[in-house]
This record gives C-alpha cells, sequence and structure tokens, in this order.
C-alpha cells in the first residue's frame, strides 16, 4: 500500500476521504482555494497546500496546480473524489505520466464513457439494454427534429459531454424540442466545452436506479448492490436509497447483471457506476450513463453492506485485494442519504452564507457526511451541498423513522437550507409507500 | 422561477423599479444594456450562484436608466443590479 495520498477535491468528499486514509495509516494531503482555507477537511488533513483564488479554474480545476502540490509535498497517488478532475482522463494521463497513482479507471474507459454517444454505443454492443436514441450527435435543430421523428416523442436532450442534469430537457413536440436543443447546445458549449448533443426517447414515469461496481485489481467486475436516486430537482438527486423499493429481486438481479457487463466492457478498474432508468410500469431498464468515479451517494452502499468503498478504491489502485470476500457480499437492512443543500426549501435557489450554527444529529444508524461547521462561510464558487445526511436501519420503516428525527435535530443558522423540504419528503405519503418516480418533487412542488 | 429570482424594490412616484439581488451570486451575463426598452418579464442580467444560473428579469416595463453590475462582478443579497423608469 502506498504511504500517502492527496485528495484533489474539497469540503465533505475530501474530508470522508481523509478518514478513511487516516485510518489506514496513509498520510492524506489536502488542497484548498481561498474561499475553503478555513473548513474542516483542511484542518483534518495532516497536511494542505493552497491552489488558488475561489474561482473552480484557478483552483480545483488547475490540474497542473494539483500534481504541483502532489510533488512538493511527497504525495504518492491523487484521489480525485467527484466532480472537478475526476472524471477528466488527460488529467489522470498527467497525473500516471508524473510517477504518482491515479486512484481512478484507465484514462481510457472514462473517455469511453465520459461522451454519452461513445458509452450508449458501446454499451448497446456489449448486450446492456439503451433507449433509443441517436448513435452519433445531432449537428442542428433540423436534424435534432429529424431524430426525435424516428425515434418517437416524448424525447429528452442532453449534452453528449454532459452531467449533473445541466442542460438537459424534456419535449413532447417538435415545438419543444426547438427550445430544448438551443438550451442543451448552449448549455453544453459553456459548461462542458463541446457543442455535442444527443436526442433519447425519454421515459414518462422512470425511477433513476444505479448500481455500484466495483472492478477488482485482477479484473474482475463486482456489482455491490442498487441506489434509488430518483428523487430529483432540476434532473439533480436530493435523496437516495438502498435497496430501491420499485426494484424487485429479479430486476435487481438482471441489473446488477448488465452493470457488470458493462464495467466489463470497458475493463472497468475501482469503484464506479452504472445508472439506469427504470421504467415504473413494466419493470424494464435502461442505460442512462456510467459514472467512473465515486459517487456521491456512495455511502448508503456502505451502511448496507459495511464495505468502505474508498478503501476499496486505495487497495485497488495499490493493485491489492479488496477488504472483503467477493464471494460472501451481503446486504442487510435499508439505508437513506438526504442531501442538506444550501438552498431554499420551496424554490431550490442557491443561499450562499455565513454559518451562525452547525449541530449535527447523531444516534444509532445515523451517519453524517459534512463539509462544514459553525462559523465558516458557504460561498457562491461551488455546488450548494453542505453535509450528506444518511440513516441505516433494519428494514425501511425504522431508516425512515431515524431519517425523521436526525432532520428534526440538524440544527443549521446562517443559509438557508433544504432540511424543510426533507422533513416534508420523509412524511409525504408517496415517497413513504416507496411507489414513487423521478417528478416526485415536481408533485410536492407545483409551480 | 427567474421572475421570482428577484424582488421589486421600493417604488417611487409612478413607475421607478429597483431590482436587487436576491442572494450572493457573480453577475455571468449582462444582457439589458442603459437606455434599453425592457418589457415585464425581459431578462435583465443572467446571475450565477452555487453552479446554477439565475436569470434576473424586469418585472415592470420600462427604460433602464442605470445598470448598476458588470459581469463578473459579485453581488450580495440586497445589493442594487439596475433601475428601470
Amino acid at each position: 500500500m502506498f504511504d500517502s495520498v492527496l485528495i484533489a477535491n474539497r469540503a465533505e468528499i475530501a474530508r470522508r476521504v481523509v478518514r478513511t486514509a487516516r485510518r489506514m495509516g496513509i498520510r492524506a494531503v489536502a488542497v484548498y482555494s481561498d474561499a475553503d482555507a478555513d473548513l474542516p477537511y483542511v484542518r483534518e488533513a495532516d497536511e494542505a497546500v493552497r491552489l488558488g483564488p475561489a474561482q473552480p479554474a484557478q483552483s480545483y480545476l488547475d490540474a497542473a496546480a494539483v500534481i504541483d502540490a502532489a510533488r512538493k509535498t511527497g504525495a504518492v497517488a491523487v484521489h480525485p473524489g467527484y466532480g472537478f478532475l475526476a472524471e477528466n482522463a488527460d488529467f489522470a494521463r498527467q497525473v500516471m505520466a508524473a510517477g504518482l497513482i491515479w486512484i481512478g479507471p484507465d484514462p481510457a474507459a472514462i473517455e469511453q464513457m465520459g461522451d454519452k454517444i461513445r458509452a450508449r454505443n458501446l454499451m448497446e454492443r456489449a448486450g446492456v439494454p439503451v433507449s433509443p436514441g441517436s448513435r452519433e450527435p445531432v449537428a442542428d435543430v433540423a436534424a435534432a427534429v429529424a431524430e426525435a421523428g424516428r425515434i418517437g416523442y416524448p424525447v429528452m436532450v442532453k449534452a453528449a459531454a454532459g452531467g449533473g442534469g445541466i442542460g438537459m430537457g424534456a419535449a413532447a413536440s417538435p415545438a419543444d424540442l426547438r427550445a430544448a436543443f438551443e438550451t442543451a447546445r448552449s448549455r453544453a458549449e459553456r459548461f462542458f466545452g463541446s457543442p455535442a448533443i444527443l436526442v433519447e426517447r425519454y421515459m414518462e414515469r422512470a425511477r433513476h436506479v444505479e448500481v455500484q461496481i466495483l472492478g477488482l485489481a485482477d479484473g474482475r467486475v463486482l456489482a455491490l448492490g442498487e441506489r434509488d436516486c430518483s428523487v430529483q430537482r432540476r434532473h439533480q438527486k436530493v435523496a437516495e436509497e438502498t435497496p430501491s423499493p420499485g426494484v424487485s429481486a429479479g430486476l435487481r438481479e438482471r441489473m446488477l447483471a448488465a452493470a457488470v457487463l458493462a464495467g466489463q466492457a470497458v475493463g472497468y478498474r475501482g469503484a464506479g457506476t452504472v445508472e439506469c432508468l427504470v421504467d415504473a410500469g413494466t419493470s424494464s431498464f435502461v442505460f442512462l450513463e456510467m459514472n467512473t468515479r465515486l459517487q456521491v451517494e456512495h455511502p448508503v452502499t456502505e451502511l448496507v453492506t459495511g464495505i468502505d468503498l474508498v478503501e476499496q478504491q486505495f487497495l485497488i489502485a495499490a493493485g491489492e485485494p479488496p477488504s472483503f470476500d467477493p464471494a460472501a457480499v451481503s446486504s442487510s437492512g435499508h439505508a437513506l442519504e438526504l442531501r442538506v443543500y444550501a438552498e431554499d426549501p420551496v424554490r431550490f435557489l442557491p443561499r450562499p452564507g455565513q454559518i451562525t450554527e452547525w449541530v449535527e444529529p447523531s444516534g444509532e444508524g445515523i451517519r453524517v457526511d459534512a463539509g462544514y461547521q459553525a462559523g465558516n462561510t458557504v460561498t457562491p464558487f461551488y455546488d450548494p451541498l453542505l453535509a450528506k445526511l444518511c440513516a441505516h436501519g433494519a428494514d425501511r420503516e425504522q431508516a425512515l423513522a431515524r431519517a425523521r428525527q436526525a432532520v428534526a435535530a440538524f440544527d443549521i443558522a446562517g443559509p438557508k437550507t433544504n432540511l424543510p423540504f426533507h422533513a416534508e419528503l420523509l412524511s409525504s405519503a408517496e415517497f413513504v409507500a416507496g411507489d414513487y418516480d423521478t417528478s416526485l418533487v415536481s408533485r410536492l412542488r407545483p409551480s | 422561477m427567474g421572475r421570482r429570482a428577484v424582488r421589486p424594490g421600493q417604488q417611487t412616484g409612478v413607475a421607478v423599479a429597483e431590482v436587487r439581488a436576491e442572494m450572493v451570486a457573480n453577475v455571468w451575463k449582462v444582457v439589458a444594456a442603459e437606455g434599453d426598452h425592457v418589457d415585464d418579464g425581459d431578462t435583465l442580467v443572467i446571475l450565477e450562484s452555487m453552479k446554477m444560473e439565475i436569470p434576473v428579469l424586469a418585472e415592470t416595463q420600462g427604460v433602464v436608466t442605470t445598470m448598476h453590475v458588470a459581469e463578473g462582478d459579485v453581488v450580495q443579497e440586497g445589493d442594487l443590479i439596475a433601475v428601470i423608469s
């Protein structure tokens, strides 16, 4: 095992990776921008290096500065977290060219999965179900309308290089499609540096269910269960749970097998996530995309399996076997994750600000992965995730009860947060019944 | 959503509207210029905060008499963005 790791990220995920590194006796090096110098992860790391000003392009996205920080501190490996440079194949190559260990899959796998059109075509060939959609980028509005005519409405328009729901839009008619196409294309250029757009059949009552995979150092690919991520606003996840209340044992078996095929198709190594859409009516599923890094919501999988996924990432990157027996993976109970965002709980608009009070809940089955504490300032430069509040119980009912208590006990003053929304979610009949889909939030918040 | 992202400022006289920032944000794009005629619902500027674009819309029709922000500025909650009269 290597003796030191640089974590090329910030806030809750940097802190979470530091925790496992320190438990394993690995020296943890943090990096930070001027906006984040006071955050807990900077202090909890063994060493911390300033990258630059608050703007991501001048700090967390500055590949040269990150690699330079590793060199200066003698860090041997680089953990990218999620977001920022985590799915940047060029960065992964630069890390390796600098003689450092890249904690992630082969850069070629990142590239193959990073382009949604290439990934979709590859998955189709590998025998993974995909949605009817474009096999090449659509060049302009006319091509999009023609493609939608072939596929059939409603359709979804997305940036081929995109993620995080940015620029995605559904269209029920050619007129809708024209507007959605323009939005998607301008966002695609601005956020992802590529105007390539794809059009896919839109599933109207869908659950968003993903499978955690782990590509071992010996080449085997394991599937460690699913997570239901159907609670979304603006196509971004707000709450996740495992197991999915909408997935039967038979469907689970088929999804996990498909996820293993997906990983094998790209020779996947490390932790990755195969995202799928499940048709709530027919129980069929299609491949959506693969995230080639640790997922935000990985804690729910850790809670039910007892496996530390960051530890497995470290072991795999070092060429070692996992810490558990792959033939004896079992899942126990039910786990939920609630993303605590700095945003108003009604319209979900960003609410940065200074945190004057921060009291985390605790208790049996409660886990809080937080990026902030009292006295910190939440700035407008990064995403609004303050903390992930997770609850584990013997069954879904107990997990929900524990989550309700924990939400009520989480005390944050300063920026507005979506905790009141989570309280509502946990008592809404639809969520409690488990029979929900990706439009749950818009039903709770009709505009 | 955009329209509600701003709150109308104090109206003085018949039709002077101050448009203020509802949150800390970066000014990503300034869409309207001083002297422009705008209608209710037209986009004045686009703010960006926490990886989200937030259009700030005119809530009244009139002429943009002053534009108080430039692209790249950081606005604090309550800061004046523009005046329409």
